[in-house]
């Protein structure tokens, strides 16, 4: 299982803040962050522990197995951004 | 009254929300007053969200909690500038916070943009979401098309309202003078153009996928116009974001899906067009648009440049420009002509000399231009806050020559008998919930300026001025 975020992400941080295995990205800082239309969540990192579902104020956060039908979408591409990101980071090294 | 640095924010808005809860995290003696030209708070979130993505209008909820419920004092329905000079504020203050925003549209200097029946998208979408200046404008929705000029959220959000059935919008907050009219909408077809191609598109690619899920609506993608040029091509994969590669990913899905049969109404997206004339004998009747090539300019950008050839009219009733939007000068404090925000460092804005004016400072769009979603004035108000926070613990910041709190309150209550405090705004914000819980929907809004005061004098008066 995993969480993912929605499209209705506002990219307000307050899950960043809150996650306790720093498994939300990108953060402000990062290259990607300022293009970013939204946050990712790794599914290969996230515990399940639903901080960040009480922190996010428009709840876009979802469990895997709870995402409402129209955000089906989001559990793919949560993954795909990590996916890109390692790629491009492997080939950065 | 307390002793700790008395704040004025000019600007109910998220930038102005986001601001006044960072002020409270990093100096808790901050006494902070929000000002407001409407006598509602929340700015864009109110009257920019569309009202079919509710989700993202729940942001009130943390805004409120950490800012009117901290004890962040409203002055709503005042106009800074008109009711209250700057400098008065300054006497007052020892600081403040301009989070203007952008009020007013980009034009696009083509021939018949002022043609009744051609809108800046900003009023249709002030007129729908409720705003109280905008209550008045009628738009004709007999004729069969539409066109939206413009690739980015704006125009996503008024072609989505333009094309959702009469049931959805029901559920909704939107307006009910915008319910009523939209119901009869007799629009079969919104044609949203873009000057560049779909690497370029400034939707993202969840509003993007939006358009291509809603019941109902087929949309219509060229599927000539998502084979990327070479220039698209090479810049995406050296340069595209994520969301430009999905975007490109979702439009040639879009371009090779078989048409929805049995839709209700359709949406056409067209690829490196660019109006060159809005034309109709009194009345919008056609535009008229031309084909673009992309080229990249000498900073590497992409720009749409016109090819030579025929323009080709579309026939349309209705034209929506969605082209960005344009702030405006604030009377007795510099504004930068050329970039149109205020002059500044990190939000502490510059006298003429280039030098910081002690106690001024901006965040949001004034100081940065209409770019960047919601939680990005959030990063922006932290800086700003910081910057202060750093001015007053420098002593770089003036001493308010009238700094009781109550002195500027009977001020302002004596100059506007209708200002609307945080007991006006919780008396309208109850009374439009109540009206909402009984049809089912997130609120039903108040939206002339006359229901807002009166549902807000309604508080009872012992509440006012505390």
């Amino acid at each position: 299982m995993t969480y993912v975020i929605a499209g209705s992400c506002i990219k307000d941080d307050s899950c960043i803040e809150v996650c306790p295995v720093d498994c939300i990205h990108p953060k402000p800082g990062d290259p990607d962050f300022e293009t970013a239309e939204q946050l990712y969540i790794d599914p290969e990192i996230c515990i399940d522990c639903d901080a960040c579902v009480e922190a996010c104020p428009v709840d876009a956060i979802f469990p895997e197995a709870f995402t409402p039908e129209k955000f089906a979408y989001a559990l793919d591409l949560n993954a795909e951004f990590f996916a890109e990101r390692d790629a491009a980071e492997r080939t950065a090294a | 009254m307390g002793s700790g640095p008395r704040i004025a924010i000019v600007g109910a808005g998220p930038a102005g929300a986001f601001a006044a809860a960072t002020l409270w995290q990093l100096r808790r003696d901050a006494e902070v007053d929000l000002f407001e030209r409407l006598p509602t708070p929340w700015g864009l979130l109110r009257g920019g969200v569309a009202p079919d993505h509710q989700e993202i209008k729940r942001l009130d909820d943390a805004f409120d909690r950490e800012t009117l419920a901290r004890g962040c004092r409203l002055f709503g329905n005042v106009e800074v500038g008109v009711d209250v000079s700057h400098e008065e504020l300054m006497r007052h203050y020892t600081a403040v916070i301009y989070a203007t925003g952008a009020q007013t549209d980009k034009s696009l200097g083509i021939p018949g943009e002022d043609l009744p029946g051609s809108w800046a998208a900003t009023e249709f979408v002030a007129w729908y979401n409720g705003h109280p200046d905008y209550r008045g404008l009628e738009f004709d929705l007999s004729p069969q098309r539409a066109v939206v000029i413009g690739n980015g959220n704006v125009a996503a959000d008024v072609t989505r309202m333009l094309v959702r059935s009469s049931e959805e919008l029901a559920r909704t907050d939107v307006a009910d003078h915008a319910l009523e009219a939209l119901r009869q909408s007799r629009i079969e077809e919104v044609v949203v153009l873009g000057r560049r191609g779909p690497a370029q598109v400034a939707f993202t690619s969840s509003e993007l996928r939006e358009l291509g899920q809603l019941d109902g609506v087929d949309l219509r993608v060229d599927r000539e116009d998502v084979e990327l040029d070479p220039i698209s091509q090479s810049w995406l994969e050296e340069l595209g974001t994520f969301t430009a590669r999905k975007n490109v990913q979702l439009l040639h899905e879009f371009a090779h899906q078989p048409e929805r049969t049995g839709a209700r109404r359709r949406i056409v997206l067209r690829f490196l067009c660019s109006p060159v004339e809005i034309r109709g004998d009194g009345r919008v009747e056609a535009v008229d648009i031309r084909r673009n090539e992309l080229v990249r300019g000498d900073d590497g950008s992409i720009r749409a440049r016109p090819v030579e050839g025929d323009v080709e009219t579309i026939e349309c009733g209705l034209v929506l420009r969605s082209v960005g939007y344009r702030a405006v000068p604030l009377p007795g404090v510099p504004f930068d002509e050329r970039a149109f925000v205020l002059p500044n460092e990190r939000g502490r804005v510059l006298g003429a000399d280039g030098e910081p004016l002690p106690g001024v400072y901006a965040v949001g769009w004034i100081k940065r231009g209409p770019t960047g979603i919601l939680g990005t004035n959030k990063r922006d108000a932290d800086e700003t806050v910081r910057c202060l926070v750093e001015d007053l613990e420098a002593d770089r910041l003036p001493v308010p020559a009238e700094p009781d709190p109550e002195r500027l309150q009977a001020l302002l209550a004596g100059r506007n008998p209708d200002l609307v405090t945080v007991e006006g705004w919780r008396a309208i914000d109850a009374h439009e919930r109540e009206r909402g819980s009984r049809a089912q929907r997130p609120r039903v809004k108040l939206s002339s300026r006359d229901e807002l005061l009166e549902a807000a004098a309604a508080a009872s008066p012992s509440d006012t001025g505390s």
